[in-house]
C-alpha cells in the first residue's frame, strides 16, 4: 500500500511538472494583465522546437533553447495583439492554439516525413533521470529509503527546475520591483502609467518570462518526459493549467498545490484503470479525468470558495482622454 | 462629436479581404519554407475544393459543419458572449441526435425521425450550453473558462458513454450500431437525382438544407424581433439595456441555449447524414473552427456562408492538396484557419485603424 | 534645474492640442509664480484637464513651450514629467486598491531592483512628510479600505515622495465631504509654506475664493484671463468662465400643482460592498410641477434616478406610483417602470440613454421595444419605427434628419433630443430627467428646457437632476436638495438663490443647527 502510494505521488511529480511550468507561465501573463488561453499552443510549440532541435543536434539542451525561442516568439505574437493592437486576448489565444496546432504537424512532415512526428531521441538528445547520491545503497531503508531513492530521486533535471522556479517566482512578484510594477498594472495600468512607467513594456516582459515557462514546459513534454514529439501531445495541458491558475488564486504556491492535485488525480487515474473499488466497483477513468475541470467550474461559480482574477485582466490598456 | 463616414463597402469587404490576403500570404510563406511552390498548391487547392462535382460536394459538406457551429459563435458574439465551447456543445448535440436515431429508428418513418432528430440535437447542444450560461448569469463565472472546461467534460463523457453504455457489443471500435436507413438523412446527389439531375456522389446531404434555413432564421431573429433587438442592446452596452429593462441574465442564457442548439446540429450532418451511427471525435475541430467562420463572416448570416464555404474549401481542397504533394499535410488548413482568426480577429485594429484612416483622410480632403 | 531666477516654477507658451476636429487646447499661455497656489478655472469642457494632462506629459502638445524653473522642457510621458518636479492628483485616483498606502507610494519611485531597500526608506521618507505637510496616514493600511479622502491624501503624498516641487490637483474637491475638503485646503496651505507650487483645476468658484492666491480662466479651449484672486470676486470670475453675462431664464407660468403622481417613502439602497448610498430619501412629486434635486454631484442622486426608475432594486422603503406599492421585495424592474407610465432620461446618454452602435430609428424605441406599436406578431414593425423617428425628428428638429444614421455620429444635442424625444413622447405621468442639457450647446438647451416646462404645464410631474445650480433655480418649482445620500432639506424656488443652496449643498445649515443645539 505504502509502495503504492509512493508510486503514485511519484507519478504525480511527473505530471505535474509541465503543469507548474505553464500555469506559472498563465500567473506571469494574468498578473499582468494579459488572459492568456494560449498556454497550450506554447506548450505543443515549444514541445515540437525541443523534440525537432534535439533530434538534429543531437542534444536535449539546445532542444531547450528552441523551445524558449519558439515559446517566446510565440508569446510575442499574444502581446503585440493584445498590447500593441488591443486585440481580444481570448481570440489571440485561440488564433495561437490553432496555429500551433498545424504548424507542427505541418513542419514535422516536412522535416522528418514521419508523419508530423519527430524521430525517437536517444541519450543526450533527451534529459534523462538523475540519481542522488547513495540513492541505490538507502533504497531499502523503510519508509525514508523509499522516499528517497523512489520519490525524491531519479527525475531528470526539468522536475526539480520546476520546483525551484515556485519560490523564485514568489521572490519576483513579491520583493522586487518589477514584481511590484507586474501586480500593478495587472490590477490598475492607470496608476502605472501616471507613475512615468510604461504599462506595455512590463507586460511584454511578463509576456517573455511567460514565454520562457511555457518553453520549458514543452521541452519537458518532448524531450524530457517522451521521446519525442507527437501529434497534439500537449493534450489541453495548457487548459488544466489556466485552470490551476484558477484554482490556486494566482499565487505562486498554491497554484503549484493544485497543480500537484491535478497532477495527482491523473495519476490515480491510469492507476485506477480496472480497479474495483470495495464498495463502488469500478471508478471510471474519465470521473477521475474530469474533476480538474468539474473543479475549476465550481470554483468559478463560487461553490467552493471564490477566486478573484486581478482586475484589469483581459482589458486593453487605453489612455483615456482628459 | 460628428466623424467622417467610412465607405460601407470597406468594412464589409475590403478589411475582411485584405485580413485573408494577409493570412494567405503567411501560409504561402510557410509553403514555401517546407521547399513548395504555393501558387501551384494553391492551384491544387482551388481544384480541390470546386475544380468537380464531387469536390464542390465535399466542400459544402464541411461548409455544412461550419456554418452551424459559426452561427453559434456568431449569436453569442452578439450578446457580448464568447462561447468557445461550440466543440463540446457539437459533440454533446451529436450524442443527443444519435439516441433519438438509436431509439426510433426501428419504429419511426423518416419524417418523424427527422424532426425529432432536430429537436434532440438542439436540446442536448443547448442543455451542454446552459450550464455555463446558467453559472455566468446568476453566479458571475466566467463564460469563456467554464466553455472551455465543458469542452474537457464532453469530450470524458463521450467516450465513457461510447465505451461503457453504446458500443456496439462484440466489437473493438466504440462506435454504436448503424442506424436503420428510415434515420439517414437523403444525400443531395439522390435528392438532386429524384428530380432528374444526376450529380456526382458527395457526403453532401439534406443537413446543408437545414443549415441555410437556419440562417435566415437566425437573421429574422437577431434583427427583425424584439429578441434579437434586446441580444444585440446587451451585447453592445449592457448598462443601457438595464436601463430599458432588459434582463441581462436572462438574455445570455436564452442566447447560450440557442447557441448551443445551432452547435450541436453539427450531429445531424455527421451523425445522422454520414457515419449513421455514434462515434467518437466526430466534431474533428469544428466547433472550434466555428470562431473563425464567424470573425471572417463578421458575425452575420451571409458572411457565414461565405466564410463558412471558404473554409469548407480550405479543409477539402487541402487533402487534395496533401494528395498531390505528399510533403504538405491537411494540416495546413488548420495554420490558414489560424491566421485568419489571429489576423480577423486578434489584429483586427491592426488593418482596421489603417485602412479606416486613410479613407476618413480621403474623404476629408 | 533651479540655479536660474525666473519667478515662476512653471510657465506655458502658446500651447495649442488639437483631437480630430475638436481644438481642446489654443494658443495657452499661462505664468505660475513660484510658491503659490493657482486656480485654473472654467466650465466642464472648456479645456482644462487637457492642458494639465500636457503639463503632466499624457499628451503632447501640438505646438507651444513649457518651462520649468525657468528652464525650457520637453515633456513627452508622465516620465518626464516626474524628473522635473511635476507631480499631479487625478481627479479618478491612479491608486492600486489592493496594495498598501506603502506599496503605492513607491511604485515607479522604488529606488532599485529589490523592494525591501526601497520600502524601508520610503516608511522613513514618508514619516517626514507626514509630519512635514500634516498628512497624517498608515502607511500600511490597504488602500481601498481608505476612505476617499485618505486616498486623496495618498496621491498627494505620492507626488511629494517622487520630488515634486509643483502639484496639480485636478477637480480635487469633486468626491470630498465639505469637511474633507476643507482639509484639503489646510493641506495646500501647508504645501505652500514649504515652497510647493500648487495648481488646483476646478470649476467651483467658492474653491478658487477659498484657496488660490491668483486664478486663471479658461472658455472653450482658450485662457481668456488672469487675476489676483484677491483683486477679484466670484461675480467676475463667473461672468468670465461663461462669456457674457447670461443669467438663465426660462419662461414659465406659476406652476399648478394638483394630485400626488408619485410619493417615495424612506428610500434606501446599499451598493455592493454594503456602504449606503441612499439614505431614507421621501419625497413626493405633484402632477404639474417641476422638482429639482441640488447637490454636490456624487451625493445621491443618480442613485436617486436608478431606485425611482427600477434600474436598481430598493433596498427599503416604498414607492407609491399609479396604484403601485414597489418595495424591496415587490420589486418593478425598468421596463415595468415604463408600464407604469414612467419615462426616465438618464444623466450619462452615452452609458445608459443609447446604444451607440445602434441607427437612430432603433435607439429611438430602446426601452419601448416590447410595445405593441412596434411589435407585429413576431418581427418588428420597421415602417412603424421608420415613420415615427421620422416624425419625431421633424417635431424635434434633430439634424441631420436620418434615421439610419448611426446615433454615434450626431452632436451630444441631437443625441439628448433623441433620448428626451423618445422618453417624453410616450406621454408618461412621471418624467424623471438626469443632466438634461450636459453637453448640449446653447440653441438646443433652450429648445429642451422649454419642452420640459411645456410637459409640465400638460400636467406631468417632473423630477429633475443637475449639476447646474442655475438650471434647477431656472426650471425648478420646488428644490431639493440632498447631501450624503440623504434629503437634507427642501425650498420653493422662489425663495432659493445661490447662497442660500450653496449653503443647504454643503449642509452647512444642519450643521449650523446642530452646532447651535449642542451649544
Amino acid at each position: 500500500m505504502f509502495e503504492t502510494l509512493i508510486l503514485i505521488l511519484d507519478a504525480t511529480l511527473r505530471v505535474s511538472t509541465p503543469l507548474i511550468l505553464a500555469a506559472l507561465a498563465g500567473l506571469f501573463a494574468e498578473r499582468s494583465g494579459i488572459v492568456d488561453i494560449g498556454l497550450e499552443g506554447k506548450i505543443l510549440g515549444a514541445a515540437f522546437a525541443a523534440a525537432a532541435a534535439a533530434a538534429v543536434f543531437g542534444s536535449a539542451w539546445i532542444g531547450l533553447l528552441f523551445a524558449i525561442i519558439a515559446s517566446v516568439a510565440l508569446a510575442l505574437i499574444h502581446g503585440f495583439a493584445c498590447i500593441t493592437h488591443r486585440g481580444d486576448h481570448i481570440v489571440s489565444g485561440v488564433a495561437i492554439n490553432t496555429i500551433v496546432a498545424g504548424l507542427t504537424v505541418t513542419l514535422g512532415l516536412d522535416w522528418f516525413s514521419q508523419g508530423g512526428q519527430t524521430p525517437a531521441l536517444t541519450g543526450d538528445a533527451r534529459f534523462t533521470s538523475i540519481t542522488f547520491p547513495f540513492a541505490d545503497a538507502l533504497a531499502d531503508v523503510p519508509v525514508i529509503g523509499l522516499i528517497y531513492s523512489e520519490l525524491l530521486s531519479g527525475h531528470n533535471i526539468l522536475v526539480y527546475l520546476a520546483f525551484a522556479i515556485v519560490p523564485f517566482a514568489v521572490w519576483i512578484i513579491y520583493k522586487t520591483r518589477f514584481g511590484l510594477r507586474l501586480r500593478a498594472v495587472g490590477e490598475n495600468p492607470h496608476a502605472v502609467d501616471t507613475a512615468g512607467i510604461s504599462v506595455a513594456f512590463i507586460r511584454y516582459r511578463a509576456m517573455i518570462i511567460c514565454g520562457i515557462l511555457c518553453g520549458l514546459a514543452g521541452a519537458y513534454l518532448s524531450t524530457a518526459h517522451n521521446a519525442g514529439f507527437l501529434k497534439d501531445m500537449s493534450a489541453g495541458k495548457g487548459y488544466i493549467a489556466l485552470a490551476a491558475l484558477i484554482f490556486g488564486k494566482w499565487r505562486p504556491v498554491p497554484v503549484m498545490f493544485a497543480c500537484l492535485l491535478f497532477g495527482f488525480l491523473d495519476a490515480v487515474a491510469v492507476r485506477m484503470q480496472g480497479v474495483q473499488v470495495p464498495g463502488i466497483g469500478e471508478v471510471p477513468v474519465q470521473a477521475i479525468e474530469v474533476l480538474p475541470y468539474v473543479l475549476t467550474v465550481l470554483l468559478l461559480a463560487g461553490f467552493i470558495g471564490k477566486a478573484v482574477a486581478p482586475k484589469a485582466v483581459g482589458r486593453p490598456y487605453v489612455k483615456e482622454r482628459g | 462629436m460628428s466623424q467622417p463616414k467610412v465607405p460601407v463597402w470597406v468594412n464589409l469587404a475590403l478589411i475582411p479581404f485584405i485580413n485573408i490576403m494577409l493570412a494567405f500570404l503567411v501560409s504561402a510563406l510557410v509553403i514555401l519554407a517546407i521547399g513548395e511552390n504555393p501558387i501551384e498548391a494553391a492551384g491544387y487547392l482551388v481544384y480541390g475544393a470546386f475544380g468537380y462535382e464531387e469536390g464542390i460536394g465535399y466542400t459544402l459538406y464541411y461548409a455544412t459543419n461550419l456554418i452551424f457551429t459559426g452561427l453559434a459563435v456568431s449569436i453569442a458574439f452578439k450578446a457580448g458572449i464568447f462561447n468557445i465551447g461550440g466543440e463540446g456543445q457539437a459533440y454533446i448535440g451529436g450524442l443527443g441526435v444519435g439516441l433519438v436515431c438509436l431509439a426510433v429508428d426501428q419504429t419511426m418513418p423518416f419524417y418523424v425521425i427527422v424532426p425529432l432528430a432536430i429537436i434532440g440535437g438542439a436540446a442536448f447542444g443547448a442543455a451542454w450550453a446552459y450550464i455555463p450560461a446558467y453559472l455566468s448569469a446568476r453566479r458571475g463565472s466566467h463564460v469563456v473558462i467554464t466553455t472551455i472546461m465543458f469542452n474537457f467534460i464532453a469530450s470524458s463523457l463521450m467516450v465513457y458513454l461510447m465505451v461503457n453504455w453504446l458500443k456496439q457489443e462484440g466489437r473493438m471500435s466504440p462506435n454504436s450500431r448503424t442506424f436503420e436507413e428510415s434515420a439517414w438523412l437523403p444525400y443531395m446527389h439522390e435528392m438532386l437525382a429524384a428530380i432528374g439531375i444526376n450529380i456526382e456522389q458527395s457526403p453532401l446531404n439534406a443537413s446543408f438544407l437545414w443549415a441555410l434555413i437556419c440562417c435566415v432564421l437566425i437573421w429574422g431573429l437577431v434583427w427583425h424581433t424584439r429578441w434579437g433587438y434586446q441580444l444585440r442592446t446587451v451585447g453592445t452596452n449592457a448598462t443601457a439595456a438595464v436601463y430599458a429593462g432588459i434582463d441581462n441574465g436572462k438574455v445570455t442564457i436564452w442566447v447560450m441555449l440557442i447557441s448551443g442548439a445551432l452547435a450541436g446540429f453539427v450531429g445531424l450532418n455527421e451523425i445522422m447524414g454520414v457515419h449513421h451511427s455514434l462515434l467518437l471525435n466526430f466534431t474533428a475541430g469544428f466547433g472550434f473552427a466555428g470562431i473563425a467562420v464567424s470573425l471572417m463572416g463578421r458575425n452575420h448570416p451571409v458572411g457565414i456562408i461565405l466564410a463558412a464555404i471558404l473554409f469548407g474549401a480550405l479543409y477539402q481542397g487541402g487533402s487534395e492538396l496533401a494528395f498531390e504533394i505528399p510533403s504538405i499535410t491537411p494540416e495546413i488548413v488548420v495554420v490558414i484557419q489560424g491566421l485568419v482568426i489571429l489576423f480577423s480577429g486578434a489584429l483586427e485594429h491592426m488593418c482596421k485603424d489603417r485602412v479606416e484612416a486613410f479613407f476618413t483622410r480621403t474623404s476629408a480632403a | 534645474m533651479n540655479n536660474t531666477t525666473s519667478p515662476y516654477a512653471i510657465e506655458l507658451r502658446d500651447i495649442s492640442k488639437r483631437f480630430g476636429a475638436v481644438q481642446a487646447n489654443k494658443d495657452i499661455c499661462l505664468q505660475v509664480p513660484a510658491g503659490t497656489v493657482h486656480g485654473i478655472i472654467g466650465e466642464n469642457g472648456a479645456g482644462k484637464s487637457t492642458l494639465m494632462s500636457i503639463i503632466y506629459g499624457f499628451y503632447e502638445a501640438d505646438t507651444g513651450d513649457i518651462e520649468v524653473g525657468g528652464e525650457l522642457v520637453n515633456i513627452r510621458t508622465s516620465e518626464d514629467a516626474i524628473r522635473f518636479g511635476i507631480g499631479m492628483v487625478h481627479q479618478h485616483f491612479m491608486l492600486v486598491e489592493n496594495f498598501t498606502v506603502l506599496e503605492n507610494v513607491v511604485l515607479g519611485a522604488e529606488g532599485g531592483a529589490m523592494l525591501k531597500g526601497g520600502l524601508d526608506a520610503a516608511r522613513k521618507e514618508l514619516k517626514r512628510l507626514e509630519q512635514e505637510y500634516n498628512l497624517d496616514v498608515d502607511v500600511d493600511a490597504v488602500v481601498e479600505d481608505l476612505p476617499v479622502g485618505l486616498q486623496q491624501r495618498v496621491e498627494i503624498l505620492k507626488a511629494l515622495y517622487r520630488g515634486a516641487k509643483i502639484l496639480i490637483l485636478d477637480e480635487p474637491t469633486g468626491v470630498l465631504t465639505p469637511q474633507e475638503a476643507d482639509h484639503l485646503f489646510r493641506i495646500l496651505k501647508s504645501l505652500k509654506e514649504q515652497g510647493v507650487t500648487v495648481m488646483i483645476i476646478t470649476h467651483k468658484l467658492r474653491e478658487i475664493m477659498a484657496s488660490t492666491d491668483n486664478v486663471s480662466v479658461m472658455r472653450q479651449g482658450q485662457m481668456v484671463a488672469h487675476r489676483v484672486t484677491a483683486e477679484t470676486d466670484k461675480e467676475e470670475l463667473a461672468e468670465l468662465m461663461v462669456g457674457k453675462k447670461v443669467r438663465l431664464v426660462v419662461d414659465k407660468e406659476e406652476a399648478q400643482p394638483t394630485n400626488v403622481a408619485l410619493s417615495a417613502k424612506n428610500l434606501s439602497w446599499f451598493d455592493e460592498q454594503g456602504v449606503k448610498r441612499l439614505k431614507d430619501v421621501s419625497l413626493e412629486l405633484k402632477a404639474g410641477e417641476i422638482v429639482g434635486i441640488a447637490g454636490v454631484s456624487g451625493n445621491g442622486q443618480s442613485e436617486l434616478l436608478n431606485a425611482l426608475s427600477g434600474i436598481t432594486p430598493l433596498s427599503d422603503g416604498e414607492i407609491h406610483f399609479n396604484g403601485e406599492v414597489i418595495t424591496a421585495k415587490n420589486k418593478k424592474n425598468a421596463s415595468q417602470m415604463r408600464d407604469l407610465k414612467m419615462a426616465h432620461v438618464p444623466e450619462d446618454r452615452h452609458k445608459m440613454g443609447l446604444v451607440t452602435g445602434f441607427e437612430a430609428y432603433e435607439a429611438a424605441i430602446l426601452g419601448y421595444h416590447n410595445s405593441e406599436a412596434y411589435n407585429g406578431k413576431i418581427l418588428l414593425d420597421r415602417k412603424a419605427m421608420l415613420d415615427e423617428c421620422n416624425e419625431r425628428m421633424q417635431k424635434w428638429d434633430v439634424r441631420p434628419a436620418d434615421p439610419f444614421l448611426k446615433t454615434a455620429n450626431f452632436s451630444g444635442g441631437n443625441q439628448q433630443k433623441i433620448v428626451i424625444a423618445r422618453e417624453v413622447e410616450q406621454n408618461p405621468d412621471v418624467l424623471l430627467i438626469g443632466q438634461p442639457t450636459r453637453g448640449v450647446d446653447i440653441g438646443a438647451i433652450e429648445n429642451i428646457h422649454e419642452e420640459i416646462v411645456k410637459l409640465r404645464d400638460s400636467g406631468k410631474a417632473i423630477l429633475l437632476v443637475s449639476v447646474e445650480l442655475d438650471e434647477i433655480m431656472a426650471l425648478s418649482d420646488r428644490i431639493i436638495v440632498m447631501f450624503d445620500g440623504a434629503v437634507v432639506g427642501e425650498i420653493d424656488a422662489k425663495d432659493a438663490d445661490e447662497r442660500t443652496l450653496g449653503l443647504m449643498m454643503a449642509n452647512a445649515l444642519n450643521e449650523e443647527e446642530t452646532a447651535g443645539g449642542q451649544a
